[in-house]
């Protein structure tokens, strides 16, 4: 496709408007689910199931004045919020829907999506930072650590995929894993590429994904019952609905990267009508499972979530970085 | 505005959780001196809802004071009115028919599974996990509605009287206790698999904030806090009153001391709770709930009593001074929550402000009943 203004500009929007769509609806849809976990009803009064919820919480937390606390470092103040939504949505740019559906192909798409998915943790370290308070510098500090533990072990895994595939291209790692389950990097039996540990991969992928995005077990950052809110303890109005629809922008980056890196993007797991819906079913239905876990673990503490990272996620993406890399200089 | 903060590498600062804060179920302070995410001085401070209620005994007559006990601990209430009532009987001369007191172990025994089942959803919820508060709320509303049908409240309840009880049960209560038995034995193995199994729920409680005999012997610790260090004593054995005598039940005791044992001991005490309910309503005799003749005016003998009584919290005393008149000289209420809580200064030197809140959450603090 040409490179034109009109283009890129109708592109950009489309992905960002899918990013902002995707994170409203999926506040909704966490609260409907965490209501069908715990035998309630969620939102249900406004719209029909709840739906204009969304919207009318976006109304309501505008309406609300934004409270700078006195002291606190005003620029670094309104800049945290903006920079945990802003990385997010630019991510979906560059995120493949499918073959044809792409905003903007380029050829070292991991490696921008990663780039942007560290500014998140900066974002946490401004916000509980300016905020001076401290609840808010524990759950920043906590939020930093957390964000290197993580950010080790999942850029490892991202690179045996990487290896494995021969490109940072996401379309070309998807083309890669077509025709069938099999094909898929989660899964061992991949021709010529007999590697046992790639679903292990996977569970480490996942679970660094669910760190990275601050999501419950891990979400020792806003942990309520220690820190109050954490980061955003002093955040009202859109500051908090910005930090909120982060999250959850975050969360979709965190399923497409899942899908597209292991679980064959588009492809059909039968061979079978490939498109995007299988993209759109598969990246759901992990969004889905981290709703599900949130609403069912209680949070780790701050050394077992080190712990784990350093002495079982680093080791063993490691040692399978380099399993990889043998096997794929035998075959 | 903008003041420049220098903090020197070994500065410590001080971190008031509370009187407003989640972990704290109420309005408890702890001024907690950190270095970094490390406790290294924790100081509780209490008053917040301070009401007077030792003060108000000196200045009620004995039935005008009743009303205060069910005040004291939201989540329990009735064990604390009957600590009061079995005081004034005794110490009144009171006689009072076994039915009366049999529907009293019961209804202690319903509103004892009652606390605990909001204990165990807070305390989970203190640890990060929303979902198992929800259902224990589920079962715990099984018993409110029983016990509103019969007390006519669902919180603080005045339901004893002097000498028996202001409303005799029917068969539609006996009906849902025996439904709800079961009910609640189902549940019970639910919580196991959902919370008791989960490896993160383990990993943080096991050997988080281990309490010694010493000690709890020390501060007065009781209930499941003794229990899960070791110590064997439940007042409704020790020093068995009422009914109790007549039912077979087990104190659960855990010798480990840390926060899984305290978790434990409670589930535990839930399932002997059933136990109790179950043989009660089986040997619950027909008979009067109120004796023939209870006196009107209460006017104890001069002298020194105590009577104390297990309740959700633990060992609940009270101590009374009567001079003869019909209000007490003075009336010492010893709760159960304002002992174990002074365990947490101590212990919590040196840990993480995660672990020491949840070793906070299974010390089951309820302010109200602290700060009286």
């Amino acid at each position: 496709m040409e490179l034109t203004f009109f283009n890129v500009a109708v592109a950009v929007t489309i992905a960002i408007g899918f990013a902002a769509i995707n994170a409203a609806y999926l506040v909704w849809a966490e609260r409907r689910g965490a209501g069908r976990i715990q035998r309630r009803p969620g939102p249900n009064i406004n719209g029909p199931l709840g739906l204009l919820q969304p919207p009318l919480d976006g109304i309501k937390l505008m309406a609300k004045q934004l409270i700078i606390p006195g002291g606190a470092d005003k620029a670094l103040f309104i800049a945290a919020p903006v920079l945990a939504m802003a990385p997010a949505i630019v991510s979906f740019v560059t995120l493949p829907f499918s073959d044809t559906i792409v905003a903007h192909n380029l050829n070292v798409g991991v490696l921008a999506i990663f780039a942007f998915a560290s500014l998140g943790g900066i974002s946490l370290l401004f916000a509980g930072w300016s905020s001076r308070n401290k609840y808010a510098v524990m759950s920043s500090v906590r939020a930093v650590s957390q964000a290197i533990a993580y950010e080790i072990p999942m850029l490892v895994t991202v690179i045996t995929v990487v290896m494995i595939a021969g490109t940072m291209n996401l379309t070309d790692i998807v083309a890669a894993q077509k025709g069938g389950i099999w094909n898929w990097n989660i899964f061992p039996f991949k021709a010529g590429l007999f590697n046992p540990l790639m679903t292990m991969s996977f569970l480490i992928f996942f679970i660094c994904a669910l760190a990275e995005t601050n999501r419950a077990p891990f979400d020792l950052g806003e942990a309520e019952s220690e820190l109050v809110a954490g980061f955003h303890t002093e955040y009202g109005s859109m500051g908090f609905g910005l930090f909120f629809m982060g999250e959850y922008a975050n969360i979709v980056v965190g399923a497409c990267l899942t899908t597209l890196l292991f679980l064959g993007g588009w492809s059909c797991p039968f061979g079978l009508f490939p498109g995007v819906w299988w993209f759109l079913l598969k990246i759901y239905v992990i969004i889905a499972t981290i709703i599900w876990i949130r609403w069912t673990f209680p949070r780790t503490t701050i050394y077992g979530l080190l712990n784990l990272s350093w002495k079982i996620l680093i080791p063993f993406s490691l040692f399978n970085l380099l399993l990889t890399a043998g096997l794929l200089k035998v075959f | 505005m903008s003041v420049p903060i220098h903090i020197q590498p070994d500065e410590t600062f001080v971190l008031n959780v509370g009187p407003q804060h989640p972990a704290t179920h109420g309005v408890l302070r702890v001024k907690m001196e950190m270095d970094g995410e490390y406790i290294v001085n924790a100081e509780t401070v209490i008053g917040y809802i301070h009401r007077m209620h030792e003060k108000m005994g000196e200045l009620k007559t004995y039935p005008q004071y009743y009303m205060n006990l069910s005040r004291m601990d939201y989540l329990g209430a009735l064990g604390y009115s009957h600590g009061h009532v079995l005081l004034v009987e005794k110490v009144a001369g009171i006689e009072v028919p076994e039915r009366a007191e049999y529907i009293r172990a019961i209804t202690v025994e319903l509103n004892r599974i009652a606390s605990h089942l909001f204990w165990f959803g807070a305390f989970v919820m203190d640890l990060g996990g929303f979902s198992p508060l929800m259902y224990a709320l589920q079962d715990r509303e099984h018993i409110l509605d029983m016990l509103e049908r019969i007390t006519g409240s669902r919180l603080t309840y005045s339901y004893y009287r002097f000498g028996g009880l202001y409303n005799d049960i029917d068969d539609q209560f006996i009906e849902s206790a025996r439904e709800f038995i079961p009910r609640m034995r189902k549940s019970l193995k639910k919580y196991h698999k959902l919370v008791t199994g989960n490896i993160i729920f383990i990993k943080r409680l096991k050997d988080n904030a281990i309490l010694s005999k010493e000690t709890c012997r020390k501060y007065g610790a009781s209930s499941a806090v003794a229990r899960g260090s070791g110590i064997n004593y439940d007042v409704r054995k020790n020093e068995p009153y009422s009914v109790y005598p007549e039912f077979d039940f087990d104190v659960p005791v855990y010798p480990e001391g840390d926060s899984l044992a305290r978790y434990n001991v409670r589930m535990a005490e839930i399932e002997q709770s059933l136990r109790i309910i179950e043989q009660g309503l089986d040997k619950l005799p027909d008979g009067p709930i109120m004796p023939k003749k209870a006196p009107k005016i209460i006017k104890p003998p001069a002298g020194d009593y105590y009577q104390a009584v297990e309740t959700a919290r633990g060992n609940f005393g009270i101590r009374l001074i009567s001079d003869g008149t019909k209000v007490p000289y003075r009336l010492k209420l010893r709760s159960p929550t304002y002992s174990n809580m002074h365990l947490f200064d101590e212990t919590a030197k040196g840990m993480l402000i995660m672990d020491a809140l949840a070793f906070m959450g299974s010390l089951d603090l309820v302010i109200p009943e602290i700060d009286r």
